[in-house]
């Protein structure tokens, strides 16, 4: 038995590790994120003042798309070979393991949201107004995104229909981030006269609510009957 | 499949009981009635302003007597969900689990007849099928496709505690976003259009009334009704599979009789006892 | 429930459950409906190898599984290191870092290099910490060093923990560093198994672990198992092969999901 800080560095840091030497989520997930931008460019027809005012939501649908890969991916990992059996023989706390596969996926969205951050500038003509917003309602929601998605992400691992029954199941969990992610950056982006800020609390109560669920049902959820 | 009649408990070939049965004539019998009062009986909403025009839902408001019943025991459905998942994570009865499920997939048939009609109601008295900015026709959308991923991924096969314990996880977290999701579409839109309280906004005549009643009463026969057999299709499966265990295990023993000729020649190793001590 | 009394019948609950590391009375696992185990008994002491030999899907998998805690116990009785199977919850399956479970597909990450798998499954462990220090002469408080183990195990100049498991499993020191997704099947099972070693498991469980070796090979994994079983631990190996040491070693044949019978 480790400490569960040192637990929670180690799965988080592995995965990072082998992200780093495989690129998957870089070499694969990040350019299909940027060509969801590219695509929605296309079927808005270009019209670059309907870009610019949904920017923010088209980042977000775009992050959300590219999210389910990542968490897919975070799960392909260990299930190529049942590996969270291994977390379980070696007596790991499955807070640890929620904690560390979700620290994983949040950095990577992270790097995702940047990406696509200058995306929508140089796409879609954006123009930022309120940077402090932006960075804190983006790391709130890849917050929120990266623990739903790792609760999600085991159960449907556990599945032979994973990658089609995940989206299913995150997606209308994750409706109360687009909505308050999209509003908190079309104040901005100042695409929409609202209060970005109110929405922080929202973002911040869904990733509240979804790392304490997470962390409390993991246990069951790695076992087996 | 196999003979069970002499098993310790029978498995019944029907999920009907007499007290069901009665149940079901009076439910079929309510809906007769509720046809009748919602067409015939209760009249169509209009009303005269002051200045003489006449406003109203006119025939439309006959759709409320199916819709406001079914999304009322669509919540209540998602509500026994929910607890029978809670219930189930605790004790581990699985009888709780076969509630929870059964509740859900009448939910969602509740619920999709709520969104239905509440579709066709938009379309004459909002001019418009689908309104964005109405919080509770967004929200019961939300709770329907989040319900509808629950019955998938209880229809995949799994191991059927591990299913049970994933499932109710599912329902408890599906039900804990609702008033986030709630919240959420209220600030977001920040106006709603739904009937605040379409009781008190209807000029409310007594048949009006009646037959809300009657429509609430004949959903719950029905839920009720619903719930009950769903149930016991549910236990009765189970039942059959238990049951099958014993035959199940015969039959996997049996297999050694079959198999074990390439391993080992020998003969009559089939029939030693099952406690094969390896030692000696 | 007439099913848990079927397969509870008879048994022998003479010798007390405690002396073995495995013992199991009329097993039953149920994988959805379908009894993997149909009724196993076994027993293994602490120091003794046992060879479990069977057709496929006679159960075998399923039995190191039951052992490792993995799966859940339907009917029967069952202990393992002392520790009740029937109990439930991960809290009341502490036990299971005891044991090493080597499975039939091996459980490494494909773009960590072999070294870097063991030193992970050695960090999960908590092991790291304690051979670090064992490695520094058992002096230092090593309490902020252990967080630098994965990192630093190579710079006390000793061969590291993990190296000297993989050099044990004889895999060539240029290999270390390799990822082990270009590393060959057989490459793969030794350091499979050198991460199954690293934990110094109690009870072994292991799943045809010459599969896909040579003749080299296997003499090393029946050299290693032999050893771990010299020093106390107890060993299951379910496998098809005839190796130098399993010739004279207990045999159990699982069919049906049963043992059918015992060569002494």
């Amino acid at each position: 038995m480790i400490a569960p800080l040192r637990a929670v560095a180690l799965i988080a840091g592995k995965d990072l590790r082998i992200e780093l030497r495989s690129r998957v989520v870089f070499n694969h997930v990040l350019p299909f994120a940027v060509l969801v931008l590219i695509l929605f460019g296309f079927a808005l027809d270009a019209d670059s003042d309907a870009l610019s005012s949904f920017a923010p939501g088209l980042f977000w649908v775009a992050v959300l798309l590219a999210a389910l890969l990542a968490i897919g991916r975070s799960f392909a990992l260990e299930r190529a070979d049942g590996a969270l059996d291994s977390f379980r023989l070696a007596n790991i706390s499955p807070v640890a393991v929620f904690a560390g596969k979700a620290l994983a996926v949040f950095v990577q969205l992270l790097v995702l949201e940047v990406v696509l951050g200058i995306g929508i500038v140089v796409f879609y003509g954006a123009s930022l107004e309120k940077p402090g917003l932006l960075v804190v309602a983006g790391v709130l929601a890849a917050a929120g995104i990266a623990s739903a998605g790792t609760l999600y992400g085991v159960v449907a691992s556990q599945l032979a229909v994973r990658e089609t029954i995940l989206p299913l199941l995150l997606l209308p969990v994750l409706a109360p981030v687009l909505i308050g992610a999209t509003r908190a950056f079309g104040d901005a982006f100042g695409t929409v006269a609202v209060n970005g800020w109110s929405w922080l609390g929202l973002l911040g109560a869904f990733a509240l609510v979804y790392t304490t669920f997470g962390a409390l049902v993991f246990g069951p959820l790695l076992e087996e009957g | 499949m196999a003979e069970n009649t002499n098993s310790p408990t029978s498995i019944p070939d029907n999920t009907s009981s007499p007290t069901t049965r009665i149940l079901g004539w009076v439910t079929l019998a309510g809906l007769a009635l509720l046809v009748i009062f919602a067409f015939f009986v209760s009249p169509e909403d209009s009303r005269q302003t002051a200045d003489g025009t006449i406003i109203g839902q006119f025939d439309a408001v006959r759709l409320l007597y199916i819709h406001v019943p079914s999304a009322v025991f669509a919540y209540v459905s998602f509500s026994i969900t929910g607890l029978g998942s809670i219930i189930y994570l605790w004790r581990r009865t699985r009888w709780w689990d076969h509630v929870a499920h059964a509740s859900a997939e009448i939910g969602v048939i509740f619920c999709g007849i709520t969104l239905l009609t509440g579709i066709i109601w938009g379309r004459p008295v909002w001019n418009t099928w689908w309104e964005w900015g109405d919080v509770r026709l967004v929200t019961t959308l939300l709770l329907f496709l989040i319900f509808v991923g629950y019955l998938a991924f209880r229809a995949v096969p799994n191991e059927p505690h591990r299913q049970a314990r994933n499932a109710s996880i599912l329902a408890i977290v599906g039900a804990l976003n609702i008033p986030v999701v709630n919240r959420s579409v209220e600030w977001w839109e920040n106006r709603t259009l739904h009937q605040r309280s379409t009781l008190a906004d209807l000029k409310i005549e007594d048949e009006t009334l009646l037959t809300l009643m009657i429509g609430f009463a004949v959903f719950a026969l029905l839920f009720l009704w619903l719930l009950v057999h769903r149930f016991r299709v549910a236990w009765l499966s189970k039942e059959a599979a238990e049951a099958g265990l014993e035959q199940a295990l015969a039959e996997r023993r049996a297999e050694a009789s079959s198999s074990s000729g390439a391993e080992v020649s020998g003969s009559s190793r089939a029939e030693a006892s099952s406690s094969v001590e390896a030692r000696s | 429930m007439s099913a848990r009394s079927l397969v509870s019948e008879g048994f022998d609950s003479l010798k007390l459950a405690m002396d073995y590391a495995v013992s199991l009375r009329s097993a039953v696992v149920l994988l959805g409906r379908f009894p993997a185990l149909s009724g196993a008994d076994i027993s293994v002491e602490r120091g003794e190898i046992v060879v479990v030999r069977g057709a496929n899907g006679a159960g075998k998998t399923t039995l190191l599984r039951l052992c490792a805690g993995l799966v859940a116990l339907y009917a029967g009785e069952g202990e393992v290191l002392g520790y009740d199977l029937r109990e439930a919850g991960s809290a009341a399956k502490d036990w299971r870092s005891r044991v090493g479970f080597l499975g039939h597909e091996t459980r490494l990450y494909g773009d960590l290099t072999a070294k870097e798998n063991v030193e992970f499954a050695l960090a999960l462990s908590g092991r790291a910490a304690l051979s670090a220090r064992a490695q520094r002469g058992g002096g230092l408080r090593g309490g902020g060093q252990r967080g630098r183990e994965l990192r630093h195990s190579t710079a006390t100049g000793s061969p590291s923990v993990a190296a000297s498991a993989l050099e044990r499993l004889e895999l060539p020191e240029r290999l270390h560093h390799e990822r082990v997704s270009r590393l060959s099947a057989g490459q793969q099972r030794r350091v499979a198994l050198a991460c199954v070693s690293v934990r110094h498991p109690e009870l072994w469980l292991l799943d045809e672990p010459h599969a896909s070796l040579d003749a080299d090979g296997r003499e090393c994994v029946d050299d290693v198992i032999a050893e771990a079983a010299a020093a106390g631990a107890a060993v299951i190996v379910v496998t098809h092969e005839q190796g130098k040491v399993f010739d004279n070693l207990r045999t159990a044949t699982l069919a049906g999901g049963r043992f059918m019978e015992a060569l002494p």
